[in-house]
């Protein structure tokens, strides 16, 4: 906690250096965190670097990181080479990912299947009359191939979760560098059809509530439903350290979970856990 | 002071020799790297997967074809834009305008011409592509269209300047010549002045589709960027990948030595050769017909 570790040791010289690596994805909130703990705690001080979940869990494995940060949850295979290496991955939950469909505020489509999603990307559907809307052209956009929601998008809604589907993007999918190039085209294109991160939405675009399964409920992305798993598009950002925290890490694992550090969460476009 | 004289010219005649023959020794390294970091593709990718139409490289789909096709259809539909318009400019300003446009007109091209590319990008996202959409009723404005007006924008500033200064420089004897023997201004132009400055003009439309073939930022905002492969003309009104546009948006993340890296220069390659073969075939064009006008006067 916060008030119990500046007292003895802010008259020294850092007192202890906490590595931290891992995913992509959230390289730049385990930063944001970093650097306000850093202000809080003059006596300590945290490495973080980027390189992959992939990455970030082999180098807990091998011992020379103490957090492994993740966009997906730990392989069996990570776990056993980790039991064979003498380290003890322990999960901790630090933040949540939801992605929003969106669409131009005009078009009458309120709600998507994730089915019905995944056939608008693969070109099996083309027009919005295949999904309850008007007779128009669907325009398909996306965020480049290299942005870590691109792939995302790919595995859980076109492939809908299914390792062996092969699924592709329709070929005419538009692959627009920027989310500020997809929020202006379905501002202005009643046809556009985009998808990016819950916290990039702005108000200019109207978001689709969307359902799991075929005939479930339809649900808007919201802190809420994204806590509570209803909304289907969210993933779990992870920290795993080595055994149960002690120390600074602890410390510092607590306070993650802190309102404080779920602000930054917001600030940075994903969705904060909640207190439960 | 003799001396002096001659040392100090002796050390500048090296200094210009230096940076004339540094030129050469720039593109012959640009061009080793290239093909150093490039030409493993072709032991990597099969010929057949590399001359396919699916361009998807996270899932290694390596077809190039849709973003070679991308790149030709947009420059075609530039230099259809830029060649009439830029040249038209370039003799209104030389022939036509009156001392003052003139005076006006120069600085303002150039401003044109300094006007970074991404700031061109904004005003196509947020207003060529919306107008193109609705006045041509697309699906949606960011086409291969889009990119080829805003390539033509670029393109036009250099052909203007350089064609401009190509038609300043033919003799106003051959002009007098041609007026006095009758013809009106505009067969003077179009039969004297234009063919005698021909080889300049052609070099400045070359600059200026070299400019637009090699422009990066503004068609990867305005194209949409999906690699369809075209099976027609209609293409142009349908979004387009080029091949700039896949290199600077997907370099940024590729592992370094990875298939998809070789891939990105081996498309490197492909541009460079295709620059390559449109500034030979302009200096072989110029050449010949140096040697025709050679003949005809001799």
């Amino acid at each position: 906690m916060p008030s119990s570790a500046p007292g003895e040791a802010t008259s020294q010289a850092p007192a202890r250096t906490i590595e931290n690596k891992g995913s992509d994805t959230i390289v730049n909130l385990a930063l944001a965190w970093a650097e306000k703990y850093q202000d809080l705690h003059q006596e300590v001080r945290i490495s973080v670097t980027g390189g992959g979940s992939g990455t970030g869990i082999a180098a807990l494995i091998n011992g020379t990181v103490d957090i492994a940060n993740a966009s997906r949850q730990i392989k069996p295979e990570e776990i056993k080479a980790a039991e064979a290496n003498g380290t003890e991955p322990v999960e901790f939950v630090v933040a949540r990912d939801a992605i929003a469909v969106i669409v131009n505020p005009e078009n009458p489509v309120n709600h998507l299947t994730l089915q019905q999603i995944s056939d608008i990307y693969s070109g099996k559907i083309d027009n919005w009359l295949g999904v309850g809307g008007e007779d128009r052209p669907i325009v398909k956009l996306s965020r480049e191939t290299n942005s870590g929601t691109h792939v995302y998008f790919l595995e859980e809604v076109l492939r809908l979760g299914d390792k062996d589907n092969k699924t592709l993007f329709s070929a005419d999918t538009l692959l627009l560098p920027s989310s500020e190039g997809i929020t202006a085209e379905i501002r202005d294109n009643i046809n556009a059809i985009g998808y990016d991160g819950l916290g990039y939405v702005t108000p200019e675009v109207k978001v689709v509530a969307v359902s799991g399964v075929d005939g479930g409920n339809f649900v808007l992305p919201s802190a809420t439903s994204v806590n509570n798993s209803t909304y289907p598009i969210a993933r779990d950002l992870y920290m795993y350290t080595n055994g149960e925290p002690g120390g600074v890490i602890k410390e510092y694992m607590d306070w993650i979970h802190t309102p404080e550090a779920q602000e930054i969460v917001n600030e940075l476009g994903f969705v904060p856990i909640l207190s439960q | 002071m003799n001396t002096s004289l001659s040392r100090t010219e002796f050390i500048i005649t090296r200094l210009i020799k230096v940076s004339g023959y540094s030129a050469i020794i720039f593109v012959g390294m640009i061009f080793y790297f290239l093909i150093s970091e490039g030409l493993p593709t072709l032991g990597e990718v099969k010929l057949t997967a590399l001359l396919s139409t699916r361009w998807y490289p996270i899932e290694d789909y390596f077809g190039i074809l849709p973003l070679l096709a991308g790149s030709l259809i947009v420059t075609l539909g530039a230099a259809l834009i830029a060649v009439p318009v830029g040249i038209g400019t370039a003799v209104y300003i030389s022939e036509i305008a009156p001392r003052w446009a003139r005076e006006i007109l120069k600085p303002l091209v150039e401003v044109l011409g300094g006007l970074p590319s991404v700031v061109l990008g904004f005003l196509g996202i947020l207003i060529l592509a919306p107008y193109l959409h609705r006045i041509l009723n697309l699906p949606t404005g960011l086409t291969a269209l889009a990119g080829s007006i805003l390539l033509g924008g670029i393109a036009i500033p250099t052909i203007v300047s350089v064609a401009e200064d190509a038609l300043d420089a033919v003799p106003r004897s051959y002009r007098d010549a041609s007026l006095a023997l009758g013809a009106t201004e505009w067969q003077t132009i179009w039969g004297v002045t234009l063919p005698a400055a021909r080889s300049g003009v052609l070099t400045a439309v070359m600059l200026g589709i070299g400019r637009a073939i090699g422009e990066t930022m503004t068609v990867m905002m305005v194209t949409g960027n999906a690699p369809v492969m075209p099976s027609s003309l209609g293409a142009l009104f349908a979004p387009a990948r080029t091949m700039t546009a896949t290199i600077a948006a997907e370099m940024g993340e590729v592992a370094n030595g990875s298939v998809h890296y070789h891939v990105l220069f081996f498309i490197g390659i492909v541009l460079f050769l295709i620059s390559l073969i449109v500034n030979v075939t302009a200096s072989a064009v110029v050449f010949r017909q140096a040697r025709r006008v050679e003949r005809l006067l001799s």
